[in-house]
């Protein structure tokens, strides 16, 4: 039985007349402590699957199952973090996961999760600013609240959607190394969206393109066989990596011609000639 | 040549010096002392600009209801009489002034006496209370009530009545409105079920709010003799101001960012801590803007419902002064006009700063 399983999903937003069908047919097995990405343009269903995997939607047909169970809800079991960080702006940062933790160990003493909001603040380097309102902090520190606060709640799996998609590459890089080390201490199942194919093959063990929509679908996987910890600069070099990368942006690069030969349509204009007011 | 070579030395001399001033003042410290004093400048000036409108407009309409009394004496009491009726309205005397907008000198006046008269009072209040401490203590151990003061009200009480009326109201308008807003924002069926209630009575007057409780607290208080104008009073202001709060609080809840909601249901709040920890805090803004608007509209209403009610407030006293027509009963009215302007400016300062403290996004709401 496969850690989560995603069975013939499809899932339509609205109805009726103006019902579009956003996710067609997806199927997706995922074993336990695997790193699975999955790249797509922007616009193509990928917050739509998360929201999917993480029990806030209901596929409108297929079904989604976490070992062996149907998601019907959330769970503190499957981890979130949010493509738009969504932290309460009103709460600090450590008000911010102490919610979470409290929500995650409701037997705990207040002593105890405190010092587990504290040690998740300090893992993200965070500890300066833990007294600060969102609202005080930059994206890249928002962004780190966020992973705080989704693995502080110690969940099985974590699923991040484009977490690190608002940051410059250089911070990006070093987020990435951070959810590298922490996912690598406990081996955690993760999903990751993105939007960087790069990011995906440091990051995952397969990479599943989605075919943009509507009727998105996943492409077929790509198996990176590289050995870890990677090392980003030594990578560039590495042989199994060129070919996995120029493979994936060929598929992506076909996929979106074939989308723009899609959306090219003829627009006919009316036949109109200029009056004239002043005759 | 010379002469361009000697602009130029003043030019420099002109910036070195402007450095040095710089240099001594902080520069961002400087234009905000700059703005201010120029802002305030302003503000002075509009100020002598409508005193001297005012001014204008008060001696025009003056001469005009003299030349008017004048003339009516001469066609209907002949030339002496007209003459009499001149020399009487020179003199100032006040059997015989015009009757129209005071000046602004005359308001000023009716401030000071207000002001004294209320010295007056109070003196005159300590003096019956030391009089009657004997009496009133015996009475108090003999299980009776004590004799109170019931002489006049001063300016400064009917203003304090106002006051009292309009946040008892205002309190009222609060603690019906909130909850109720919170529960219709929860649930979109209930939305639609009060919805026609709100449209139907959020327009409705405050003179029949205050009919429609006159009846029934008059009903609620038969066989009791005590004086329930100010009941009936800030319960009506708070009927008739709180459906600003009441609406404004049902759409914060409804509209709470959907991105919270979703942090909610994956932290798996339950509904109690749903409703206190994210829906109410994000919701806040909005209620705080609705509380503010009640404040106005009730401080508004006010007066009119005073008048109705016969409660010792400045509505009253300005009816009160209408009805009397005495020689410095307008300019009375003027002072209670600016009185009952300058308190609403006050009072929507003071909910502007509760606002500001309770929101979370400053930035945004400024
Ligand atoms: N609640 C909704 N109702 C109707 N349509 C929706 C809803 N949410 C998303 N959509 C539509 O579904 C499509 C996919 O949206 P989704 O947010 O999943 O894309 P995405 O891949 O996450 O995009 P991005 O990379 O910009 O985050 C879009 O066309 C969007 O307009
Ligand atoms: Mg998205």
């Amino acid at each position: 039985m496969a850690y989560l399983e995603l069975n013939n999903i499809y899932k339509t937003y609205g109805e009726g007349e103006n019902s579009t069908e956003v996710l067609s047919n997806i199927n997706l097995t995922m074993e336990e402590g695997e790193f699975v990405a999955i790249v797509g343009f922007t616009g193509s269903g990928k917050t739509t699957l998360v929201n999917l995997i993480n029990g806030l939607l209901q596929p409108t047909s297929g079904e989604v199952l976490f070992k062996g169970v149907p998601v019907t809800d959330t769970s503190h079991e499957r981890g979130v973090i949010f493509q738009n960080y969504s932290l309460l702006p009103w709460l600090t940062v450590g008000q911010n996961v102490y919610m979470a933790v409290k929500e995650a160990f409701p037997k705990e003493s207040k002593k105890v999760l405190m010092e587990r909001v504290k040690e998740y603040v300090g893992m993200v380097n965070l500890s300066p600013a833990i007294n600060k309102r969102p609202k005080e902090l930059s994206g890249g520190m928002r962004q780190r609240v966020a992973v705080a606060r989704a693995l502080a709640m110690n969940p099985e799996m974590i699923i991040m959607d484009e977490p690190l998609g608002a940051l410059d590459a250089l911070t990006r890089g070093n987020l990435q190394d951070e959810i590298l080390n922490i996912w690598s201490q406990d081996k955690r199942t993760a999903l990751l969206i993105t939007n960087d194919v790069d990011e995906g093959i440091y990051m995952a063990d397969r990479i599943i393109p989605l075919k943009p929509g509507p009727n998105a679908t996943l492409g077929p996987e790509f198996k990176i066989d590289i050995e870890r910890p990677r090392d980003k600069t030594a990578m560039n070099d590495n042989p199994e990596y060129k070919k996995t990368r120029n493979a994936i942006i060929e598929y992506l690069m076909d996929i979106g011609d074939e989308r723009k030969t899609i959306s090219e349509v003829e627009y006919k204009l009316p036949e109109l000639t200029p009056k004239s007011f002043v005759a | 040549m010379e002469q361009e070579m000697v602009l130029k030395n003043e030019n420099s001399l002109f910036s070195s010096l402007k450095q040095m001033l710089l240099k001594l003042t902080p520069s961002i410290k400087k234009d905000g002392i700059i703005k201010s004093l120029k802002n305030t400048g302003i503000t002075f000036l509009s100020i002598l600009l409508f005193i001297g409108l005012w001014q204008m407009g008060s001696k025009a309409l003056y001469n005009k209801e003299a030349d008017y009394r004048i003339e009516k004496a001469l066609t209907e009491r002949g030339e002496e009489a007209a003459v009499a009726e001149r020399v009487c309205i020179e003199s100032g005397d006040s059997s015989c002034q015009p009757n129209t907008l005071p000046s602004p000198s005359q308001v000023w006046a009716s401030l000071k006496s207000l002001v004294a008269d209320h010295q007056v009072i109070r003196a005159d209040k300590a003096a019956f209370a030391e009089k009657m401490a004997v009496t009133n203590e015996k009475m108090i151990s003999q299980g009776k009530d004590p004799i109170v003061y019931t002489g006049r009200a001063s300016f400064v009480d009917i203003v304090l009545t106002s006051i009292k009326t309009v946040f008892a109201g205002f309190l009222l308008a609060m603690f019906i409105a909130v909850p109720i807003g919170i529960i219709i924002g929860l649930s979109p069926s209930l939305r639609s079920a009060f919805n026609w209630f709100i449209q139907i009575f959020k327009p409705v007057s405050p003179v029949v709010w205050y009919l429609l409780v006159f009846m029934i607290v008059k009903t609620l208080y038969i066989g009791d003799s005590s004086d329930n104008a100010f009941v009936i009073s800030f319960i009506s202001v708070g009927l008739c101001a709180m459906w600003a709060t009441l609406v404004n609080t049902a759409m914060g809840v409804a509209s709470v960012d959907k991105d919270y909601i979703n942090v909610a249901k994956v932290l798996k709040l339950g509904t109690f801590q749903k409703v206190f920890k994210v829906i109410l805090p994000s919701s806040l803004p909005l209620i705080f803007t609705g509380l503010r608007i009640t404040l106005s509209v009730a401080w508004m209403v006010l007066i009119a419902i005073e008048l109705l009610a016969q409660s010792q407030g400045l509505g009253l006293f300005v009816w009160e002064e209408f009805q009397n027509g005495a020689n410095d009963s307008n300019s009375k009215i003027i002072v209670a006009m600016f009185v009952i302007g300058i308190i609403g400016f006050l009072l929507d300062r003071l909910m502007l700063a509760v606002q500001n403290m309770v929101s979370f996004n400053k930035n945004e709401m400024a």
